[in-house]
Formats: structure tokens, C-alpha cells, sequence
């Protein structure tokens, strides 16, 4: 990778991470891209300690990191570009909402007029505007869940690290906090999250990073890695209006391993260990006289994979 | 990057951010409101020698009580009030934040953490100074309050009297220096914070006993050979008895040195607390 890539990208080399004895991450090998990136493992698989590492927050025991090219051994320049929501439920004390923004921009050397303009932009995004000035220690967990979001993307970063964000927040504010990520994705950010709610992770990531026991088991777009997976057949849900005949038709193919009638009625699901050839069969047995109306792969999303490759330790679905 | 081209301006600008973070943490805090009491216990107890001796109309005596100030000072005050007070801001500057979780907001903020470690300090080095230094010229004026008029203006400007409360002053501001840099590291560098205390208390008290190279590292030697007024009680002891050794520096460093001498000892702690800190890591929970 050249040095213009690498600026542009959060790079993992050869990092791995012990705590004493304790294995936190092994030999994680990663070059994470613009847009959203979601970390997804059952706890203890190494998400926080990778986000720690990628701000300095803890030190590799070896190997190297780069955010857009800057070492997190200099936050005197890493953190003008970088935003990190920690998993922390804690704050410092008899601080406001608006006080707690303020003071940490002001600690960035931003003048008062700037401080305030972005305190309050940031605590306007995260809907905390009638809560800004009263304490934190009174807020709910949904409420410091948002100010510790809006304090880690007050000073406008390019990357944002955001530690189980959706953690404590109810289904509506959950929905706009999604909204907020993908709107911050489009602007060009590059936004990294760890999540175990896995179908959350599937509605906003563009990559993913599947980790167990320290290690990285699979990383890139979910459709890439599922294709990866060749010891799981492929799954298809083919909705048509002769489900029956359909079935009998591709069941003594070769290239198909299962067909069973979906219980709606309409539709039929298949496991293929072939999918270029089984979709050459469907075309011919569409020129037959079955109406197919719908062909959709049912096992690509980040729940499916994830069981394949990391199997029981699973996490919320 | 020469010296001309460093950033002073935008340090300048997040020490006082920081400054204005800490204030109230370390000035409004349940937590430590014991070092206001250690801080004004000689003030109580000057209050109330007052009192008595206007009550019972006793003659004043400025000398003798010039005598007991200095005493007050050099044991209770110096190597009690200042030093666990320092303890007790100092130590948690750092400590405290990890017990509260809330470091990891300092360092994922763009700021060098040496310039993080010097702020942390001067708002340390600001509650103690308001904190101490109020207490000595309080000391000061209790002390002083039964005498009249004319006995105080007579001590103040004809015998020394401004120049030594200066020199307590400065005493005070100097210890707050030394005693904050030693315990600032002691909380940087040991989780335990009994550690650190009760070393550099039994290093403080043996000093008297140490070879005079030894003596030279430590805060008390320097503060000792600054205070203005002697014991006479310690001085009149044999140079080899253990008060004596423990109140008077048989061979005191000149002011200059002293105020030097402290001054290079502190910054040398301070530079390594920034080294400490500069290689810290977040792990609340080994904590």
C-alpha cells in the first residue's frame, strides 16, 4: 500500500496486544477504508481492545498502527482528525452536558466563540438540546449514550470510533442515531463501530470486521466474505408461483443440496454449494413455464456469517 | 522544531483549559475537605491561644510567640499540613481520575500529555497555594491579634515582621512546589497511593540524619534552611541530638541555592511524571 492509501485509511500491522498473560489481539493485519465499518465478536473477541489501540488508548505490544497516516503515539495531532465514543459510563465531575462539550473543545485550543458554536451543533445532532445545561449526573443512560457521541463528533473529526453506541439508547432514538451514522458515512467519514446487536450492524455497515478470541476470523464487505465461506452451501429464497414444481425440479440437480418449500407457501429455500451454475438452471427452468418472481440470497447478511464462523458465541440478534 | 516555532500560544491556551476543568475538582470536593481542616488548624489553635491570653489579660510577649510560630510552622505545618495536604491534591490529580473513570477524556483530546501533566500541576500547585498560603497570613494575623496596635506595626516594619511573613510565604509556595511534584508522581506512577506517602514520609523525617549529599534530595533540607526564624529550643540542643538534627540543617544551603536547588528538583520530577505519563495506558479495570 502507498503512503497516499495509508493517509487515507486506518492500518493494522502485524498488531498484537497482551495484557500480562492474557491475549487481547493477535496478529491483526487490517487497512479499514472510508464509510462505515463495524467490529462484530462476542465480548472478550478483541473489539474495544482494537479501537483502544487505533487511539492510544493502549499500546501494541507489537506491530504498528496508522489513523490517516498518524501514529496514536502523537494525539496532539491524532485527535483534530479522530473522534472516539468510549464504552466508559463515566464522566468527569459536576459537569453539565454543555459544559462537558465546551470544556473539551476549549481543551483542543479552540477559542470560546468557536468552543460554543460547536458544543452546541454537536448537542443540537444528538437531540440533547433541553438537557444541555443541566448535570450529567442526572442524565439517563440513553442521554450520556448521546453526549458522549456528541462530544466525540463536537470538533468535526474524519474518523469516528464509536464503542457499542447504540448501547442504552430506546428503539426511536436508536433509529435516528442510525439516520446520524449513515448521514456522517456520506459525508466521507470514516466511522468504525463496534457492535453485537448483529442486525443493526447488517443495516449500516458497508464492511465488516468479524473477530473471535483476539483474532480476525473474516473483514471486507459481507457479501465478499460470505462468498469466502465454501464449506457452508449458499442459501436462496426463490419466491415463484410453483413452488412444488420448482422444488422437484432442482432437487436431483447435482449442484443443489437442499430445497425445501419455504413455510409462506410461496416461496422455496435452496442450499447450493454452486451458485454460477445453479442460476444457469434457473434461467432454463424460468423459460419452462415457472413465474419467478423474486431471487435472493438468504445466508449473506452479517448474522449467517457470523454463525458460520464464530458459531455459538453469539451475540444479540 | 526550534524553540521560536513550539506552539506556547496554544499550550498557554490548554493549560488554562485545563485550569479551568480542575478548579472545581480540586477546590469543591467532599472528598477533600480534611485538607482544609489540616490547612487551618493552626489558625483555630493561634485563635484560641489569643483569645485566652486577651481573656486572661496575660502580657504579650512577641518574641516568644514569634518562637512558637516558627515551631508551629517547621512541625506542624511544613511537615504535616502541606505535606498530607499535597498528598491529598497532588496524588489525585491523576489517581483520582482513574478511580473516576474519566482520564481516557484527557488523553483523546489533541493535546501533548506533557502539557497535560504541567497543567494538571499548576491546578494543583493553584488550590494549594490558595489553600496554604491563606492559612499562613490567617496564622499570621491570629496570632498577632491580642497584641496592640503599636506592638504589631513596631514588629512588622522595624523588626522584620513583612520579611518574615514574605519569607513563610514563600516557604509555603515552595513546599506546595516540591511536596506537588513528588506526590504528582507518586500518583502517576503507583496505584497504591499509601506507597509513595509513607516513603517519602519516613525519607522527609530520616533527612536530618543522612549524609549531606543525601539531604540535598529531599524537599525539607531546602525548606528548612529557608525559614526566617529558628528554634531556639532545637538550636540550643547538641548538633548530634535528634531534634536538633530533625529542626536545623547543620550546613543550610543559601537562599539562592535552596529556592534553585527545589526548583531543579521539582522540574526534574515533573519531567519524569510527563515521561510516565506519556507511556500511560487506560486499563481501568486493572485498576
Amino acid at each position: 500500500m502507498n503512503t497516499q492509501e495509508a493517509d487515507a485509511r486506518i492500518v493494522f500491522d502485524d498488531v498484537s496486544k497482551f495484557y500480562g498473560e492474557v491475549l487481547g489481539v493477535n496478529r491483526v493485519n487490517l487497512s479499514i477504508p472510508a464509510g462505515i465499518t463495524s467490529l462484530v465478536g462476542p465480548n472478550g473477541s478483541g473489539k474495544t481492545t482494537l479501537m483502544n489501540l487505533m487511539t492510544g488508548l493502549i499500546r501494541p505490544t507489537r506491530g504498528r498502527m496508522s489513523v490517516l497516516g498518524i501514529s496514536p503515539d502523537e494525539p496532539e495531532r491524532l485527535f483534530h482528525k479522530v473522534g472516539y465514543c468510549t464504552q466508559f459510563d463515566s464522566f468527569p465531575r459536576g459537569l453539565t452536558g454543555y459544559q462537558f462539550i465546551y470544556s473539551y473543545l476549549r481543551l483542543s485550543g479552540r477559542a470560546h466563540g468557536v468552543a460554543d458554536r460547536l458544543a452546541c451543533e454537536a448537542i443540537e445532532r444528538v437531540n440533547l438540546g433541553e438537557a444541555a445545561h443541566r448535570r450529567i449526573a442526572g442524565y439517563s443512560k440513553g442521554m450520556r449514550q448521546r453526549i458522549k457521541l456528541a462530544q466525540a463528533l463536537s470538533h468535526q473529526p474524519s474518523v469516528l470510533v464509536l464503542d457499542e453506541p447504540l448501547n442504552g439508547l430506546d428503539p426511536l432514538i436508536r433509529a435516528e442515531t442510525i439516520a446520524l451514522f449513515r448521514r456522517l458515512a456520506e459525508e466521507g467519514l470514516n466511522v468504525i463501530i463496534s457492535s453485537h446487536v448483529l442486525h443493526e450492524v447488517d443495516a449500516i455497515s458497508d464492511q465488516v470486521v468479524l473477530l473471535s478470541n483476539g483474532y480476525v476470523v473474516a473483514e471486507g464487505q459481507i457479501h465478499g466474505v460470505r462468498e469466502e465461506i465454501h464449506e457452508q452451501p449458499l442459501q436462496i429464497l426463490i419466491r415463484c408461483n410453483k413452488p412444488g414444481d420448482l422444488a422437484s425440479q432442482v432437487f436431483h440437480q447435482d449442484c443443489v443440496v437442499e430445497a425445501k418449500i419455504h413455510p409462506d407457501g410461496h416461496s422455496i429455500l435452496l442450499k447450493t454449494r454452486d451458485a454460477e451454475r445453479f442460476y444457469l438452471l434457473l434461467n432454463r427452468l424460468a423459460q419452462n413455464g415457472i413465474n419467478i418472481e423474486s431471487v435472493a440470497p438468504a445466508d449473506d447478511d452479517v448474522l449467517s456469517v457470523y454463525e458460520y464462523l464464530i458459531g455459538t458465541e453469539e451475540p444479540s440478534k | 522544531m526550534s524553540r521560536s516555532r513550539l506552539p506556547w500560544a496554544l499550550w498557554r491556551a490548554q493549560i488554562l483549559a485545563i485550569l479551568r476543568l480542575e478548579m472545581k475538582k480540586t477546590f469543591i470536593n467532599r472528598r477533600g475537605l480534611w485538607i482544609y481542616f489540616l490547612a487551618f488548624a493552626p489558625v483555630l489553635l493561634y485563635a484560641f491561644h489569643s483569645f485566652v491570653q486577651s481573656k486572661h489579660g496575660r502580657r504579650a510577649d512577641l518574641g516568644e510567640d514569634t518562637h512558637i510560630f516558627a515551631a508551629v510552622f517547621q512541625f506542624f505545618f511544613l511537615r504535616l499540613a502541606i505535606f498530607f495536604g499535597c498528598v491529598g491534591i497532588f496524588m489525585n490529580l491523576f489517581r483520582g481520575e482513574v478511580v473516576d473513570k474519566s482520564l481516557h477524556y484527557y488523553f483523546l483530546a489533541p493535546l501533548r500529555r506533557e502539557v497535560l501533566v504541567v497543567g494538571k500541576f499548576l491546578s494543583g500547585l493553584l488550590a494549594a497555594l490558595v489553600i496554604f498560603g491563606a492559612s499562613t497570613v490567617l496564622q499570621f494575623a491570629t496570632l498577632y491579634w491580642y497584641f496592640s496596635w503599636n506592638s504589631v506595626q513596631e514588629y512588622l516594619f522595624h523588626a522584620h515582621g513583612v520579611e518574615h511573613l514574605a519569607a513563610y510565604l514563600g516557604v509555603t509556595l515552595l513546599a506546595c512546589v516540591g511536596y506537588g511534584s513528588v506526590f504528582l508522581a507518586g500518583g502517576v506512577m503507583f496505584r497504591n497511593p499509601l506507597v509513595p506517602t509513607v516513603v517519602v514520609l519516613l525519607w522527609e523525617a530520616v533527612n536530618g540524619f543522612l549524609p549531606g549529599v543525601l539531604q540535598k534530595i529531599s524537599v525539607i533540607f531546602y525548606l528548612k534552611s529557608l525559614c526566617p526564624v529558628g528554634i531556639p529550643e532545637a538550636i540550643a540542643l547538641d548538633r548530634g541530638s535528634p531534634l536538633a538534627l530533625i529542626a536545623v540543617n547543620p550546613a543550610p544551603a543559601s537562599p539562592a541555592t535552596a529556592i534553585l536547588g527545589l526548583l531543579v528538583l521539582s522540574v526534574v520530577v515533573i519531567a519524569l511524571s510527563s515521561v510516565q505519563v506519556r507511556r500511560m495506558q487506560i486499563d481501568y479495570a486493572a485498576d
